[in-house]
C-alpha cells in the first residue's frame, strides 16, 4: 500500500474562473468525475435500488453463474452479488467521507495554526506528526480491532488521524511560504488581523491543493478499508467490497467470477480517485516541465576556423534569430542580431530587461534552453589552438561566467573538486596536476586562504567568493573568449568594484576577448572598449564606449542614456530658501527621459 | 516635529549559542516631509530596521516611535490598526509584494478594510489612488501579472498611500526595476511628498538612487550607522572611510569620469592595509 | 554529524516508547473484557475475574506496561492467550518471512525505480509517457489487489510455476523461495516502482534545469557525467524520503499479501491474533513493525545526512 504524497511546492497563481473548465477539458478528469458521480449516486440509492436485500439469501442463488435471476451471480450463501456489490458502494462511501473528513479537520487545522503562529506549536505538531507518519497503518488498525472490536466507523476515524499527517505537512508546508511572501507582511502593516490574514491571504493557496490531496487521501481510505475487511477484520455480514473479496478469495477455485466484481468495483472507484487527483494537481500547476531531447533545432550553425595572422578576429555572430514557442505560436527574442569580439577587446551588451542580451549570450554559448527555436544564425569562431579531430569549443576556448553564484555551484561537492573535475574535463591533466592548478587559481582570483576554500562546500562561503570561484573555473582551460552573464548584479557595490577589477586583470593577462551582458551603464563605462545596445531582441546600436555614451545616435540609446540619474542631481532640504530654488530645480532636472510610464 | 524617532535600537536573530546581533545600537530621525536616506550592502541591517520600524521583527533593545506611536513585534490588533493609519511600506520586489490571486482593487482596498471601512467608500478611494499613482482606472480589476514591473510598483505604492501615512518606509522600492522605469518612479515618489508632505524612510543600496530622493543620508555599516549628514555632504565629501569606498567602488555611467574614479579606488586601495580591508 | 546521528537515534527510541506505549494502553485498557473475550459468550463473571487475575489482567495498566517493556527489552514477549507457545519464539519463526518478502520487494523497487525515473528524465519520449501511466495504475491499486489479479492471471493458470500458496525458506531451496516470493513481490513492487521512478523523474528533471547544471555544462563536462554524477546525486535526497515512506506503506501491503499467498509470515499471525483477541501477540507485531520502521527511518535519515554537505560538515 502506498501513502499517497502530493509534491506540491509552489502557490498556485492560476486563476480561479476558468480552473472547472480546463479541469473538465481533460478527457481523464472528465471520464473520472463521470465514475466517481455514478459511484456516489449508487451508493446514495442504495436502500432502494438493490434488487434484493443484500442479507437475503436463496438456495438456488448459492455460487451460482450469472444469470436472469441474478445478473452478476451468488455468492456461497446464496446472496445476490450485484445488491451485495451496490450495497458495498455505500459502505465505501461512507468509510470515505468519515475517514477524509476527519484526516482533513484535524490535518488542515493543525497545518494552519503550526505554519502561521510557528515556533512552540509548530515543534509540537511536527513531532506528532512525525510519530502518526512512521506508523504503518494497516497494523494500527489490526491492534485497534484487538482492542474495540469490529466497529468500521471507529476504524475509519482512526484512519482518518493516521492520514491527518499528509494534510498536516501539505497545509503546514503551503502556509509557510505564503507566510514569507512580501505581500503578508504589507497585510499586517496595514493593520489587518492573523485571523483575516489566514482567511484572506493563506487560506486561497491551500484550497486546491488540499483538494487534490483529499482525492489521494479518499483513494487510500477506501483501499485501506477493502484489505482490512479482506483480513476479515470488519463488520460481520455487512455488505462491503473488501468482504465480497474476502469471500470471492475463499471460493477461488470453485467460482473464480465471484471475486472479479469487488475486484473490478474497487479498482475502477479507486484508479479514478486518484487519475483525478492527477488531472486536478496537473491543471494547476500548469503541466510539469517534460524532458526533451536537445534537438538541432537549439543549436547555432558553427564554422570554426584557424586564426588568421595579425588578424585579431575572435567571434563572428550574424543575423541570429532565436524564437520560443508559446500556445499561441512563438515569439521571437532574438532578431537578427550581429556583433563582432576581438582578441583582447572588452565588448559590452546592454540593454533592459527584455532585450534579448542574455539569450544572445547562451546561443553563443549552446545553452539556451530546450525550449528554443534557433531560426537563423552563423557563428564564427577563429582559434589559435591547433585542431584535433573535432574542435571543442564550450569549456576549452570559451567559458562562460553567470550571474548567480551560490545558485552556480553543485551544493554536493567542495569547492575543490569541482574545480578539479572541471579541469580534468577541459585539460585531461592528472589528479595531482589539477589539484594544484586549482590552488594557484584560487590565489589568483583573490582568495584568501585557497587551501580552506578547496575543501569547503558553497554553503560556507560568501558570494563574493563563490564568484571568485566561478571566475577561476571559468578561465581553468585559458579561454580565448569568456562570456560573462551580468557577473556583478548580485553582488555588493565594494565586491562588485573587486570583482570588475579582476576580471580586467585576468583579461589583460590572457588577451581574452570577452563579451559583457549587463544592464548597468557604469559597469559598462568602467570595463568595456565597445558596446552594443540591444531592444527587443534588436540591435540598435553599436560603437566604442567613448562614442556610445557622448555621441549615441539612435534615439533608444538617448533615451537610456537619458534615463540615467543625472548624479550632478542632489536633493537639497526644502526649509531654506536657497534648499527650495536648488529642489525645484533638481526635481526638473529630474523629470527627464521617458513619458509616463 | 519628527515621524519617526529610533533611539539606540538593538536587533537580534536566532537564540542561544546561534543568537547573533544584527542591529548594534542605531538612533536616528526623520522630521516631516522629509526623506532620510538609509545607505548600506548586504548584512548592513538596513532591512532590519525598515521591518522594525513597521513592527514586523522585535527590537532586543531600544525604542522605536513612529508618528507617535511606540512600534514592537508583538502588538495588539487594536494597536497595529492605528499605526497602520500613519506608518506603511513600499517593498522592493514588485512581483511578490501583490497577492497574485487578488485583483488590484482588492489589494489596493485592503488596508481600507483593514481598518473598518465600507465598500463604496473603498471603492472610491480605489480609483482615486489609481489616478494619483498615474494608471488607468480600468486597471483595479486586473491581476498583477497583467502588468510590468514599475506597474506593479506603482500599485504598490498607490497602497501604500491609501491611509494617507505620515511616513512610508521605501525597502529599495526601485532596485528591481529597470532603468528607465526607476527615474520615472522616484519622481514620482518626490512628487507625492511634495503634495502630501509625507515623511520617507528611504532604504536602499544604491548611493544614486539616495542621491536622487533624499534630504539627509546615513551610512550603515554592520549594523552600525558609520556616518550621517546632509546628502551633498556625504555623497560628494565623506569623513568615514568606509562611505568613501563605497563612493568610489560605485561606477560611474560616464568613461572618462569613471576612469579617474577607478584611479582613485586603486590609489585608495593600495595605501589601506590588509588589516582594514573589510568584507569580501 | 555525530550530534546529528544521536539525535536521531534519540528519537527513534522515544518513538518506539510512545508508539508501544499507547497501543498497550489502547489494547489493554480493557481488563476484565479481555478475560470475557477469551472465554467467548457463555462465561461467568467468575471465571472472567479469574482468568483476568491468572493472566496479571487486573493490574494497573502502567504496570502491566513495564513488566512487558521489560521483557520485551530481552526478547520475552510474553505468552499467547490461546496456547501455550511463547510469542517471542512464534515471532522469531514468522518475521524472517515478511522480512525477506519486503526487503525484496524494496530492493527492486529502487533500483527499477531508479532506473526508470533516470531514463524517463533523460530520454522523455515514449518511455516517458509509458512510465507515467503505468505509474498513475501502479499508485492508484492497493497492492494486495494486483497481487489478486496476479493470483487469478498467473498462478492459476500455471499452477506449477508460480505457487498460489505457500513459502519456501531460502536455506532449504533457493529456487523455491524465488518462485514462491515472486508473485508477492511483484505485486508489492509495482507499486512501489511507479511511485519511486516517478518521483526520480520529477527530481531528475526540476534538478536538470537548475543553474549550476547549465555552468557544469559550461565547463564543457560530458552529459553523462552531468547525469549521473551530478544530478542524480543531487535528486538522491528526496527520493530516499519517498523510499523509506514506501517501506512502511509495504510493510502494511506484505501483512494483507501475505493473506493472499498464505505465506506464513507476521500478516496471517496478526490478523488471526487480532480475531481472536490474542492481544500479546498483536502487541509482539505491533512492537516488532515500529521497530523495524524505527530503524529503516534511522538509515535512511542517516544515510540523507550523509548526502547533505550541510549536515555532514554543519554550517
Amino acid at each position: 500500500m502506498t501513502e499517497p504524497m502530493v509534491p506540491i511546492s509552489t502557490v498556485p497563481t492560476v486563476e480561479r474562473a476558468g480552473l472547472w473548465r480546463r479541469l473538465i477539458g481533460r478527457p481523464v478528469a472528465s471520464i473520472s468525475l463521470a465514475v466517481l458521480a455514478i459511484w456516489v449516486l449508487l451508493a446514495v440509492l442504495s436502500p432502494w435500488i438493490t434488487p434484493y436485500s443484500p442479507d437475503a439469501t436463496s438456495l438456488d442463488a448459492t455460487n451460482a453463474a450469472p444469470n436472469a435471476v441474478n445478473w452478476l451471480g451468488g455468492d456461497r450463501s446464496g446472496r445476490d452479488i450485484l445488491s451485495r456489490l451496490i450495497a458495498g458502494a455505500g459502505d465505501a462511501l461512507e468509510s470515505t467521507l468519515i475517514a477524509t473528513a476527519v484526516a482533513i479537520a484535524i490535518g488542515v487545522t493543525a497545518g494552519l495554526v503550526a505554519g502561521y503562529y510557528g515556533r512552540a506549536i509548530d515543534s509540537i505538531a511536527s513531532w506528532v506528526a512525525n510519530i502518526l507518519i512512521a506508523l504503518p497503518g494497516v497494523i494500527i488498525l489490526i491492534a485497534l480491532y484487538a482492542a474495540v472490536g469490529s466497529s468500521t466507523r471507529i476504524a475509519m476515524v482512526a484512519l482518518g488521524v493516521l492520514l491527518a499527517p499528509n494534510f498536516f505537512r501539505l497545509t503546514r508546508g503551503l502556509v509557510i511560504g505564503v507566510r514569507n511572501e512580501l505581500y503578508v507582511d504589507a497585510a499586517r502593516v496595514s493593520g489587518l488581523g492573523d485571523a483575516r490574514i489566514i482567511g484572506r491571504h493563506v487560506l486561497s493557496a491551500v484550497r486546491a491543493p488540499v483538494i487534490v490531496q483529499a482525492a489521494f487521501a479518499a483513494g487510500v481510505a477506501i483501499s485501506l478499508q477493502a484489505g482490512l475487511a479482506f483480513l476479515g477484520l470488519s463488520e460481520n455480514n455487512k455488505a462491503s467490497w473488501g468482504a465480497m473479496l474476502q469471500e470471492g478469495f475463499a471460493n477461488l477455485y470453485i467460482a473464480p467470477l465471484q471475486i472479479v466484481w469487488p475486484g473490478l468495483a474497487l479498482g475502477i472507484v479507486v484508479s479514478a480517485l486518484v487519475l483525478l487527483g492527477n488531472a486536478l494537481r496537473d491543471t494547476l500547476e500548469g503541466a510539469r516541465p517534460r524532458p526533451r531531447r536537445r534537438g538541432e533545432s537549439g543549436r547555432l550553425r558553427r564554422v570554426i576556423d584557424p586564426a588568421e595572422e595579425g588578424d585579431d578576429a575572435l567571434l563572428t555572430l550574424s543575423g541570429l534569430s532565436v524564437a520560443y514557442p508559446t500556445r499561441k505560436g512563438t515569439t521571437t527574442v532574438v532578431d537578427d542580431v550581429s556583433l563582432e569580439v576581438r582578441r583582447g577587446e572588452i565588448v559590452g551588451l546592454v540593454g533592459e530587461s527584455g532585450s534579448g542580451k542574455t539569450q544572445t549570450a547562451f546561443s553563443v554559448l549552446g545553452l539556451l534552453p530546450e525550449e528554443a527555436i534557433v531560426t537563423s544564425g552563423v557563428l564564427t569562431f577563429r582559434t589559435r589552438r591547433p585542431r584535433s579531430g573535432t574542435v571543442r569549443l564550450l569549456g576549452r576556448s570559451v567559458a562562460y561566467i553567470p550571474q548567480e553564484p551560490m545558485s552556480n555551484l553543485d551544493p554536493t561537492f567542495t569547492i575543490g573538486a569541482q574545480l578539479m573535475y572541471g579541469i580534468r574535463a577541459a585539460t585531461g591533466r592528472s589528479r595531482a596536476q589539477a589539484r594544484r592548478e586549482a590552488l594557484a587559481l584560487l590565489e589568483r582570483v583573490g582568495i584568501p586562504d585557497p587551501a580552506r576554500t578547496f575543501a569547503s562546500y558553497p554553503h560556507q562561503i560568501s558570494g563574493g567568493m563563490a564568484q571568485r570561484v566561478l571566475i577561476a573555473g571559468a578561465v581553468a582551460s585559458d579561454p580565448e573568449l569568456l562570456i560573462a552573464d551580468e557577473p556583478t548584479t548580485a553582488l555588493d557595490v565594494t565586491v562588485q568594484a573587486e570583482i570588475l577589477a579582476l576580471l580586467h586583470g585576468l583579461q589583460k593577462e590572457r588577451d581574452m576577448g570577452v563579451l559583457l551582458v549587463t544592464h548597468n551603464f557604469g559597469v559598462v563605462a568602467d570595463l568595456c572598449d565597445r558596446v552594443v545596445v540591444m531592444r527587443q531582441g534588436r540591435v540598435v546600436e553599436t560603437g566604442t564606449t567613448i562614442d556610445v555614451f557622448q555621441r549615441p545616435r539612435a534615439e533608444y540609446t538617448k533615451e537610456l542614456l537619458g534615463a540615467i540619474l543625472d548624479v550632478d542631481v542632489v536633493r537639497e532640504r526644502v526649509d531654506s530658501e536657497e534648499g527650495r530654488v536648488a529642489a525645484a530645480e533638481s526635481s526638473a532636472a529630474g523629470t527627464k527621459g521617458a513619458g509616463s510610464r | 516635529m519628527s515621524v519617526l524617532d529610533i533611539h539606540g535600537l538593538k536587533v537580534a536573530y536566532g537564540h542561544g549559542r546561534r543568537r547573533a546581533e544584527v542591529v548594534h545600537g542605531v538612533t536616528l530621525s526623520v522630521a516631516e516631509g522629509e526623506t532620510l536616506g538609509l545607505v548600506g550592502e548586504s548584512g548592513s541591517g538596513k532591512t532590519t530596521i525598515g521591518r522594525a520600524v513597521l513592527g514586523l521583527v522585535a527590537p532586543s533593545e531600544g525604542t522605536v516611535r513612529a508618528a507617535g506611536h511606540e512600534v514592537t513585534a508583538g502588538m495588539r490588533t487594536a494597536a497595529r490598526r492605528a499605526l497602520a493609519r500613519d506608518v506603511q511600506v513600499v517593498f522592493q520586489d514588485p512581483y511578490t509584494s501583490l497577492n497574485p490571486a487578488l485583483t488590484v482593487a482588492d489589494t489596493l482596498a485592503e488596508p481600507l478594510v483593514a481598518q473598518g471601512r465600507g465598500r463604496a467608500e473603498a471603492r472610491a478611494a480605489v480609483a482615486e489612488l489609481l489616478a494619483r499613482v498615474r494608471l488607468p482606472a480600468d486597471a483595479g480589476r486586473r491581476y498583477p501579472r497583467e502588468f510590468s514591473g514599475g506597474q506593479r510598483q506603482r500599485v504598490a505604492i498607490a497602497r501604500a498611500l491609501a491611509l494617507r501615512p505620515k511616513l512610508i518606509v521605501c525597502d529599495e522600492p526601485v532596485s528591481a526595476l529597470d532603468l528607465s522605469t526607476q527615474a520615472v518612479i522616484l519622481d514620482l515618489l518626490i512628487d507625492i511628498q511634495q503634495s502630501t508632505g509625507v515623511g520617507y524612510l528611504f532604504i536602499s543600496h544604491d548611493l544614486t538612487v539616495v542621491r536622487h530622493i533624499s534630504h539627509r543620508v546615513a551610512v550603515m555599516h554592520r549594523g552600525a550607522i558609520v556616518e550621517s549628514g546632509p546628502t551633498r555632504r556625504i555623497t560628494e565629501h565623506p569623513d568615514h572611510p568606509y562611505t568613501r569606498r563605497l563612493l568610489l567602488a560605485s561606477p560611474l555611467p560616464d568613461p572618462v569620469a569613471q576612469a579617474e574614479r577607478r584611479s582613485e579606488w586603486e590609489r585608495v586601495r593600495a595605501t589601506t592595509s590588509t588589516g582594514t580591508l573589510l568584507e569580501f | 554529524m555525530i550530534a546529528f546521528i544521536l539525535r536521531r537515534l534519540a528519537a527513534g527510541v522515544v518513538l518506539v516508547l510512545v508508539v508501544t506505549a499507547l497501543t498497550f494502553f489502547l489494547v489493554y485498557a480493557g481488563g476484565n473484557d479481555i478475560a470475557f473475550r477469551i472465554l467467548g459468550d457463555g462465561a461467568t463473571p467468575e471465571a472472567a475475574a479469574e482468568l483476568a487475575q491468572r493472566l496479571g489482567l487486573d493490574r494497573p495498566v502502567p504496570v502491566q506496561y513495564w513488566d512487558w517493556l521489560t521483557g520485551a527489552v530481552s526478547g520475552d514477549f510474553g505468552q499467547s492467550f490461546f496456547g501455550p507457545e511463547q510469542v517471542g519464539a512464534t515471532l522469531a519463526i514468522r518475521i524472517p518471512v515478511t522480512l525477506s518478502l519486503v526487503a525484496v520487494s524494496i530492493v527492486l523497487t529502487a533500483v527499477l525505480g531508479i532506473v526508470l525515473g533516470v531514463s524517463s528524465a533523460r530520454r522523455g519520449g515514449t518511455l516517458d509517457r509509458a512510465t507515467q501511466v503505468v505509474s498513475v495504475v501502479g499508485f492508484a491499486l492497493p497492492s494486495y489487489w494486483i497481487a489478486l489479479v496476479l493470483v487469478l492471471t498467473v498462478a492459476l493458470p500455471f499452477p506449477r510455476l508460480f505457487p498460489a500458496t505457500g513459502y519456501v525458506a531460502p536455506d532449504v531451496s533457493t529456487t523455491g523461495w524465488v518462485l514462491s516470493i515472486a508473485l508477492p513481490s511483484i505485486a508489492l513492487t509495482i507499486g512501489g516502482v511507479a511511485t519511486i521512478a516517478q518521483q526520480v523523474r520529477g527530481s531528475m528533471v526540476d534538478t536538470l534545469r537548475l543553474d549550476y547544471i547549465r555552468t557544469l555544462r559550461s565547463r564543457g563536462i560530458p552529459e553523462r557525467a552531468i547525469v549521473y554524477r551530478h544530478a542524480l546525486r543531487n535528486s538522491a535526497g528526496p527520493a530516499l524520503t519517498v523510499l523509506s515512506l514506501q517501506f512502511i506503506g509495504m510493510l502494511g501491503g506484505a501483512i494483507i499479501i501475505e493473506r493472499v499467498f498464505a505465506l506464513p509470515g507476521i500478516g496471517t499471525l496478526a490478523a488471526t491474533a487480532s480475531l481472536r483477541g490474542d492481544i500479546p501477540v498483536v502487541m509482539g507485531v505491533v512492537a516488532f513493525a515500529v521497530f523495524v520502521v524505527v530503524v529503516v527511518n534511522l538509515l535512511a535519515d542517516i544515510t540523507q545526512g550523509l548526502l547533505n554537505p550541510k549536515v555532514r560538515v554543519g554550517s
